[in-house]
Parts: structure tokens; sequence; C-alpha cells
């Protein structure tokens, strides 16, 4: 590391002397760096460049609570709906602990999903971010593993009879179904055995693979640079330094700037979790505050509010089978979003209306395909909306490389604005 | 000899080490896995039960729990019988039960080893609720073709009186019905179906 920026050492001898004395065993200053300090991204964020950053601060506060409730609660069929109970009513602050870790759960979708469609508005997954945006991918994938793991074990009735349904689907694998709905569950039934081992894998499995996985998206993100809303490389225009001339270090002026944005969202998550944390049933839903019984299913079951959207287009089919796979489609499409997108304009800010119209359609598709999966099944209506949305959800992807292919596009500034040029 | 790498030589170890190494990988990783499969407590909890259904008047249904889901033993009638043979094959989805699940000696029309005695497993095949039995004929709610059954209360399946789904049912099957025998006139074993012939 060259002398030139030496902030971190111009302490007072003590300090300079300390970190000396780390920075000879362990790459400290070079980290702080290569990720903060020297990490430039463009100028020009906006808004939607948040959600990463809250994504992490959620991941903590997830962990956190995580590890204070599996203090007090326990993963036996016998024990598990009384432990939740008691860390509602008896642990000190317990309620709240909970409260934090259920609010959490949908915040961490909320913002992975407007992540993601950060990433669809600004091209971020395109060449050469492509890696980026399969990690992330893997991540939510991951998140959704954590969540059906996690919605198990309250052991309340929903939780008990959505386990039940979302194991059922693996019935619908051709030849090895049978076998691995029993292996999943190590029963013949979702029992305690199950529940057991959805604590386990939500506790240590998937949060381990879930933080590594973010590291690699970190670090994946920092190689090729963040993208920006004009969807250009900011790398193409250095100074003499070999800075981009339209970066800016990460740290001080992102980190000041994603503070603000924390203040905001943690304001809203703690007026959820202290006026709302049932958030109407759609956060807690309120079958779930009666204990599991295999004997008596409830009325309507429909999944969390995150999982809705698959489970809309899982309904929409009168096929168990083909249900089966055209929701694990609807997750696998998005997978090929940067081969499937053949236009070179990264910005919707420069793309054509094809685009414009078409991401108009997948996310008013994915909204509405949410809202009828929580719907009950019996109205026509509602089948019937569930297909058109469901078939428009796929046309977003399965025409994608020829409404992009063709798409009229608008000349793309050299340097990054702040607004979308006239 | 050369100073020269023998790189044939390194590129046989490299992937003779890389297969003994993936070989030993699978290896240990077979217990993990196997772990995940029905222990042998789990597996003799699931085993075999014995239902009395000598007390079972005709027309009455007992409930017995086998694997965690519910198992319902029915007498039918013979009014019951009638009724079930009055349906007709164009009203049922899978008449035949020729996509449903069942032993094959209960792969008939009344889907059963003894005409009049049902076993069925109580779950909707179509996500697992638990229907109800509705042995009323053409009660008010379920309409003048109803001959007795077994409906749905979460999504509307409705089923006849030997578990088969109807044209109109989400449910896409009929009732599963266990393996069982009868090891006497009035005892059946559910779940096990040793020396039982189709």
């Amino acid at each position: 590391m060259s002398g030139a920026r030496t902030e971190a050492a111009a302490g007072n001898g003590r300090m300079a002397q300390l970190i000396g004395w780390i920075d000879e065993r362990f790459p400290l200053t070079s980290l702080i760096r290569e990720h903060a300090t020297e990490y430039y991204a463009a100028k020009n964020f906006n808004a939607w460049y948040v959600f990463g950053v809250l994504a992490m601060v959620v991941l903590v506060i997830q962990l956190v609570t995580g590890i204070f409730l599996t203090m007090n609660y326990k993963p036996s069929a016998e024990d598990a709906f009384a432990s939740v109970e008691y860390i509602m009513r008896d642990v000190q602050w317990g309620w709240l602990i909970r409260y934090m870790h259920s609010t959490g759960a949908s915040a961490f979708f909320i913002v992975v999903y407007l992540h993601m469609f950060r990433a669809m508005l600004y091209g971020s997954y395109k060449n050469p971010r492509e890696l980026l945006w399969l990690i992330g991918m893997v991540i939510y994938m991951a998140l959704m593993a954590e969540g059906f793991f996690g919605y198990l074990l309250p052991w309340g009735q929903m939780s008990y009879w959505g386990a039940q349904v979302i194991v059922s689907l693996f019935g619908a694998v051709p030849g090895v179904g049978a076998d691995l709905v029993e292996w999943i569950r190590g029963d013949y039934f979702i029992s305690d055995i199950t529940l057991n081992r959805f604590f386990a894998l939500h506790v240590i499995a998937v949060p381990l693979v879930l933080v590594m996985l973010v590291v690699m998206h970190i670090m994946a993100l920092h190689e090729t640079g963040s993208l920006n809303p004009d969807g250009i490389e900011i790398k193409q225009h250095k100074d003499s330094r070999g800075i981009p001339l339209d970066g800016i270090a990460f740290h001080p002026y992102y980190t000041a700037k994603d503070l603000v944005a924390i203040v905001i969202f943690l304001a809203l998550f703690a007026a959820v979790v202290f006026f709302a944390p049932e958030m109407g049933g759609y956060f807690l839903e309120h079958a779930n505050f009666e204990p599991a019984s295999m004997l008596k299913t409830p009325e309507h079951i429909a999944p969390v509010w995150y999982f809705t959207p698959f489970y809309a287009i899982l309904r929409s089919v009168p096929s168990k089978g083909w249900g089966a796979f055209l929701m694990v489609a609807a997750i696998v499409l998005l997978f090929f979003l940067p081969w499937l997108d053949r236009c070179r304009v990264k910005s919707i800010r420069y793309r054509g209306w094809t685009y414009k119209l078409a991401l108009s359609v997948f996310a008013v598709s994915f909204v509405a395909l949410g809202y009828l999966g929580l719907q009950p099944a019996t109205e026509k209506i509602f089948v019937y909306a569930a297909r058109l949305f469901s078939a428009l959800y796929f046309a977003f992807f399965l025409l994608m490389p020829f409404y992009t292919r063709a798409e009229k596009t608008r000349p793309v500034p050299e340097r990054v604005k702040y607004h979308a040029a006239e | 000899m050369s100073d020269e790498a023998d790189l044939s030589r390194r590129h046989f170890l490299t992937v003779a080490t890389s297969v003994a190494g993936g070989v030993g990988v699978v290896l240990a990783a077979t217990p993990f896995v196997a772990s995940f499969k029905p222990s042998a407590r789990a597996q003799a909890l699931g085993g075999p039960i014995q239902v009395d259904i000598s007390k079972v008047e005709a027309g009455a249904m007992v409930r017995v729990v086998w694997r965690g889901q519910p198992v319902w033993v029915l007498r039918r009638t013979p009014e019951m019988m009638q009724h079930l043979a009055s349906v007709p094959d164009s009203s049922l989805k899978d008449p035949g039960s020729n996509e449903s699940d069942q032993p094959a000696y209960a792969k008939n029309t009344t889907r059963a080893v003894k005409p009049d005695i049902l076993v069925v497993i109580g779950n909707c095949t179509h996500l697992g609720c638990a229907p109800i039995e509705r042995f009323d004929v053409a009660p008010a709610d379920l309409g003048p073709d109803w001959v007795g059954g077994f409906y749905c209360p979460c999504h509307g399946s409705r089923f006849d009186l030997a578990g088969r789904v109807m044209v109109g049912s989400p449910a896409p099957t009929n009732l599963p019905i266990p393996p069982y025998r009868f090891v006497g006139d009035n005892l059946v074993l559910i779940g096990d179906d040793t020396g039982a012939s189709a």
C-alpha cells in the first residue's frame, strides 16, 4: 500500500504502533481500504441502492435475535408451542426479541425483493456481473429455505399444515417422490423428528451458508464494482491516480448515506414490532396461535406472504405435478436472467419501451400473484386471474430473448448523471 | 532423469487422487444422508396397528391414527352399497382408481378387501385436509345428487362412499387406501398386508 493516505495510522503514536503491529500479521488496513475507504462507487446512487445494506442489517437482527430465541426455545413437538408462549409471556423482553425475529423475516423478504427489483431496473445482473447475480439468487434460495424451516418451529396449526403442504410437493418428483418426502420428514408424517431437524437446519446449517454466501456476494460486487442508475461502467474514466472520475469512496460517503436509510428502516421496523407485529395476519398468521394438530386442518391454508406468488402459480395448475414443476420453474428462470436479456444497454433509463412495458407487467404480475396466493382457492375468478398472471410472469422470461434483441434504445451517456438524460 | 516435470504422470496422479478423494467423500456422506431416514424408533412407532371392528355397527365409522394420519374404518350398510353402485363413472375423476394410491387388492369399485368394510386414509389428496363424513342423502348444502360420501370443508372436494373423488373437486385423486389385511373376521391389521393377494 502506498503511504499517500494513511489516515488509519495518522493518530497518535501508540495507536499507529498497534495498527502497524496488526497489519504485519493481518491485512486490516488493506482490507478496510479495499472494501471501504478506497472502494469507489458511482456518485449518482439513488434510493434504490440502499436495500443491499438494509438486507445486511436485517441479517444481523435475525442472527442476534435468533441466538437469543434458541436459549429458551425447545425443539420438540411436546414443548415447542409452549416454549414459544413462554418466551412471549415469561422471558424478560422475550416478546420483543421474538417479534423482532418474526418481523425481521418479513422485512428480509421485503428488502430482498426490492434489492432484486433494483437489479432488474438498472441491469445490475448483466455482463460482467452475472456471478454476482447468481450468488444473489442462491442467497435468495437459502433465505426461502430458512423461512420455510423457521416457520415450522412455533409448531402452530399453520406451521404444521404449511410444512405438510410444502413437503408433500416433493412427492411430485417423478419416481423418487414418496421416498424423498419420507427422507425429508424422517418419519411417516410431520413429527417431532421433522421439527428437530428443521430446527438444526434453521439455526445452524442455513445461517452458516447464508453468511458465507453474503461474503461471496460482496467479494464479487467489489471485484466488478457497483453499477449505477445510468448502467455505465465508471472504471472507464479514471484520473491519473487510477480512481474513477465518477466514483466516491464507499466510506465515508455511502456509509453516511446508508446510515440515513438504516435509521428510516429501523423506525418503520420498530413501528411494526411495537404496533402491528402480526401485521393483520400477514407476518404472523392467525391459525398459528393454535397448537399443531395432525387431525384437524385449518379451514384455509396459505403460506406466509413472501411465498404466495409462487404458491399462486402452483395452485393455478389443476395438476399437482405440473403445478410443482411450474412453481420451481418460476424461481429457476430468475437464475437465467443475465442470459435471457439480450439488450446491451443496462439501465432502464436508456432502454426501449418494450422492456419498460415487460418489466411493469412482471412487477404487476408478481404482486398480483402474491395477493392471489393469499386468497382461498374456491373462487373461480381468483383461479382464472392466477392463471392469467402466471402466464404473464412466464412470458416476461420466455419472450425476453425476443423483445430485448430488437429493443430500440436511447444513447447511453459517457459519464454518470444525477437524473436520466432528457 | 530430466528436470522437466512429467506432466502426464502429474495429470494421472491428480485425477487418481481426486477420484479416490471423491469416493471417500461419498462414502463419508452416506451415514449423514442415511441418518435422515426414519429412525428405528420412528419405524417401530410407524408399525402396523390392530383395530377391532366387532363393535362397529353398519353405517358407523371409527377413526384410528396410523403413522400420524387419520385412518377411517367404515362398515357400509346395504343401502350405502346400493348408493355407491349408483354413482355413474362420468361423475368420478378416477373411477377405476388408476391414478390413485391403493394396494392392488383395493383397486376395485368398492376399494376394499371386504366390500362392506372401507379402510381409507382420511387425508384429502388436494392439500392434506381432513374431509368430514356426510352420509345423509341429498342434504340442502350438498345438493339433490348427493348420495352420501365425504366432503372436504377446506376447498370443497367431494368423495363418494369409496373415497373416490368427484368431478369438479380440486383434489386430483381418490383418497389413499393404506396397506391392510384381516387377521380375524372383525380384526383389521392396518399397515401390514403380508400374505394378502390382489
